[in-house]
């Protein structure tokens, strides 16, 4: 996957979390994953197309997003209810469009599908390549989450 | 001039969340009186019965898109001069192009700050008083 790909996503994930929620998350060191299990306990995934193709997912603990959410609602969210299902959509897009608008500065015109939202311990993310995908992990005072993301240019790279 | 904050203002969005949080963020800034559509035909079909003073819609949605809804609302005699707030995660030139030569009053890209929505609809408000 080309590099280039990674600190959109990454600088997106940062702008949308501290802009509608004012959760500054830390990044770690981005790896490669071989499977298809989701490191966190539920994931938005959106779908890419266009000078790039490929999708992107948001895997979040339990424990991040309900931080995250109880932020941008202003009220306290105890468990993964509908609220937080569609909010991790809604970040998802959000992150999507911040990465976009970057990568268009580096030429790359792609445009996102709706995203969908998937919930349970061990849940699996289908990439629209297949795989590998990179991971790069954030921590957050609630606990970890991580973007999952499998682009590819349209040379295939 | 102080912008009325009784404006019946009415967003558009798919994901009730944002629509939680759009109702929040105008809150904070004075604007109450707020009326909720999932999607632009839903959103249509409200502007139609009902008296409407402004739109804030999301551009990606289900049925009827943001867009969609923006040319409808301008080619209607009752309903082509209600002030459009586009607000929407679609950053791309082409989007914006698109938005203004459909005639959206003004442009917001998600994430956005109350501060940054609030200045948007005092700047549409002010211009069509001017």
């Amino acid at each position: 996957m080309d590099v280039r790909f990674i600190n959109p996503f990454l600088n997106g994930t940062v702008h949308v979390l501290k802009t509608m929620a004012f959760v500054e998350p830390n990044a770690g060191k981005p790896f490669l994953k071989k499977d298809s299990i989701a490191r966190g306990d539920i994931s938005g995934i959106i779908g890419l197309t266009g000078s790039a193709r490929g999708s992107l997912a948001l895997s979040f603990s339990e424990g991040s997003i309900l931080k995250i959410v109880s932020n941008m609602l202003g009220e306290d969210i105890k468990s993964l209810n509908g609220d937080i299902k569609d909010a991790v959509g809604e970040i998802t897009n959000m992150v999507s469009g911040a990465a976009r608008k970057e990568l268009e500065t580096l030429g790359f015109n792609i445009t996102a599908a709706i995203p969908t939202v998937v919930a349970g311990k061990d849940h699996s993310i289908s990439h629209v390549l297949g795989g590998p995908s990179i991971i790069i992990p954030f921590e957050t005072a609630n606990g970890p989450f991580v973007v999952d993301i499998c682009i590819g240019n349209l040379e295939g790279k | 001039m102080d912008v009325n904050k009784n404006l019946k203002i009415l967003i558009v969005d798919d994901f009730a969340t944002m629509r939680k949080v759009i109702r929040n963020l105008l809150k904070q800034g004075g604007f109450e009186n707020v009326a909720e559509a999932e999607d632009g035909a839903a959103a249509f079909k409200l502007l139609k019965s009902q008296p409407v003073d402004f739109v804030i819609s999301d551009w990606n949605m289900p049925n009827m898109s943001g867009l969609e809804l923006l040319k409808a609302v301008r080619a209607d005699e009752e309903l082509k001069e209600l002030p459009f707030l586009m607000v929407t995660a679609e950053a791309l030139k082409d989007n914006v192009v698109a938005a203004v030569k459909a005639g959206v009053s003004n442009y917001i890209v998600k994430p956005f700050t109350a501060e940054v929505l609030n200045e948007k609809i005092e700047k549409i408000v002010k211009n069509l008083a001017a």
